[in-house]
């Protein structure tokens, strides 16, 4: 539903499923119901009809072991670093010193010890991705849910930030479903990557890729194996871009 | 030769280009620049009651009505050796201070609850809002002369009415706040687990306050306006009384000089207040341009 109350259809027939561990990430065209999709399995929001499985149960309600990255910044502007990155444990009812214990350790495995008492607005863009990065891996989330989170940084920081990504995912071995816009970003960082098809969303066909881990970002986009590989899904997903273009424009 | 000596090894300036002499050079501009600022306030203020001051000695304006600054500063004067109406002055500006004072933070506590509560609530907001509409409608000075009756001469007819004053700004604003606060960071802070009460407390008071503060400034002259407007209508003591009895008897310069008086109280107000809101929001990015 839309905020006007009309209806909306903004995927149908969408069957995804994700393996323990597994890193998958999402590609379609701009306003395929992408984002939808994320809140659905969120519990954000509900869906109209059908449901949404998590490991067998239906989702019902926000999920303890679901973290998630937003594409803008959703960092509290009014806490610094470190009392950013225990909001989560607090919330959920961890004692002041466990939590801000755990919070040293993830500040550091996203390199950003000795920045705990600034505030966001005194960070780059790239630093206070890895703070909301910190903010969400604290939690152990088993699913990891990630919506264009590096779409708002430049393409340096954003390489930077795939490297970071990886690293904090070997570690903590999280499903991850990453959506993107970006193919050479899906590609560098997933197993699997699916395309969706211009709204109402639904699976187009799904890519498995398999470029050798641990991946090195900055690297891998000029290796023979993911040049063909981007070539072949762009091929695919460039038919469902120029719908969704179209669609766009009609709707405007 | 010698500026070349304080420089780190290996690295030569022209004289007049190391960053020291550049960094002083800087800083003493600037110096010069608070300075002519500052004295081009004196010498306006000197223009404006000088010109006053003349104008009324020279009987081209009427004294009757506007007065002059030495018998406002005489009356001033008397007024804190003498006492003014029989009683200290200090009593009375301290009554209308402690008027506003309770009144300011009365409604100022009063509303953000009910503005926080209600923004929280929808169903509640929905039914209430209406009536809201139509009290906020009510000019509030009309409400002093139904608060004397009820409240009689003293100290609570006076505080009711800054009370209402400041209320219904706080409340509106706390309000909006509660409304206007980010998705993003609602959306955030319940996937990393916080309850419905913990979600109120750390994202959406937060985000609230700067527009609570916004009406923070606005709220205490209100304050004021309320003690004063009560004591105009009834009262023994306070500054709106003395104007009040120096209207009664003609006396301009004593009506001049409650008004400086409320000036003052109102400046200082105005700096605790604006102190209170940088202690309170240094998370916020400082302002490109500095108010001076």
């Amino acid at each position: 539903m839309t905020a006007d109350g009309k209806s909306m259809t903004a995927i149908r027939d969408f069957d995804m499923s994700v393996e323990d561990g597994e890193f998958v990430a999402v590609v379609g065209p701009t306003g395929c119901g992408k984002s939808t999709t994320l809140n659905l399995i969120t519990g954000l929001d509900r869906p109209s009809a059908g449901e949404v499985r998590l490991y067998g149960n239906p989702v019902n309600g926000i999920d303890q072991r679901i973290g998630f990255v937003f594409q803008t910044d959703a960092l509290f502007p009014w806490r610094n670093v470190i009392d950013n990155v225990v909001a989560g444990p607090l919330f959920r009812g961890k004692s002041k010193a466990d939590a801000y214990r755990d919070a040293q350790v993830w500040l550091a495995r996203v390199k950003l010890s000795g920045h705990e008492t600034k505030y966001p607005h005194q960070l780059s863009g790239g630093m206070r991705k890895r703070v909301a990065l910190a903010q969400t891996f604290i939690n152990e989330p088993r699913i990891l849910l990630m919506d264009e989170p590096f779409s708002a940084l430049d393409v340096q920081t954003r390489v930077l930030m795939h490297d970071a990504l990886l690293t904090l995912w070997t570690a903590a071995r999280a499903s991850v479903v990453f959506v993107t816009h970006d193919l050479e970003e899906a590609i560098t960082l997933a197993d699997k990557v699916y395309v969706l098809t211009a709204g109402p969303a639904t699976v187009k066909s799904v890519y498995d890729v398999d470029l050798p881990r641990p991946r090195i970002a900055a690297e891998i986009r000029y290796q023979q194996d993911f040049i063909d590989l981007s070539h072949t899904i762009w091929n695919d997903l460039r038919d469902e871009v120029m719908k969704g273009a179209a669609q766009s424009d009609a709707a405007a | 030769m010698s500026e070349l000596m304080t420089q780190p090894p290996g690295v030569i300036y022209r004289p007049g280009t190391s960053d020291a002499e550049i960094e002083a050079a800087a800083a003493s501009a600037e110096r010069r620049r608070k300075r002519t600022v500052r004295a081009w306030q004196v010498l306006l203020l000197v223009v404006l009651l000088g010109g006053w001051e003349l104008l009324a000695r020279a009987k081209i304006i009427d004294v009757f009505f506007f007065s002059s600054p030495s018998a406002i500063a005489a009356r001033l004067y008397d007024w804190i050796v003498h006492g003014a109406n029989g009683t200290p002055l200090w009593f009375h500006v301290w009554v209308t201070i402690e008027e506003a004072l309770l009144g300011f933070f009365s409604g100022f506590i009063l509303g953000i609850l009910a503005g926080v509560a209600l923004g929280r609530n929808r169903m509640a907001s929905d039914v209430l809002t209406v009536y809201i509409k139509v009290f906020n409608s009510v000019p509030r000075v009309v409400l002093a002369p139904i608060f004397i009756l009820l409240f009689g001469l003293g100290l609570t007819s006076k505080v009711a009415l800054s009370f209402v004053m400041v209320f219904f700004i706080v409340f509106s604003n706390a309000f909006q706040g509660v409304r206007e606060a980010d998705r993003a960071l609602i959306a955030n802070a319940r996937i990393l687990g916080a309850s419905k009460w913990q979600l109120t407390r750390s994202v959406i008071v937060p985000s609230a306050m700067s527009w609570i503060f916004a009406s923070l400034h606005v709220s205490f002259g209100f304050a004021i306006v309320g003690a004063i407007v009560g004591e105009f209508v009834g009262a023994r003591y306070g500054i709106g009384v003395l104007i009040q009895i120096a209207g009664g008897a003609f006396d301009t310069a004593g009506m001049y000089a409650a008004i400086v008086i409320i000036m003052v109280v109102a400046l200082v107000a105005e700096y605790a207040v604006t102190y209170l809101e940088n202690r309170l929001a240094k998370w916020r990015p400082a302002p490109l341009q500095e108010m001076a």
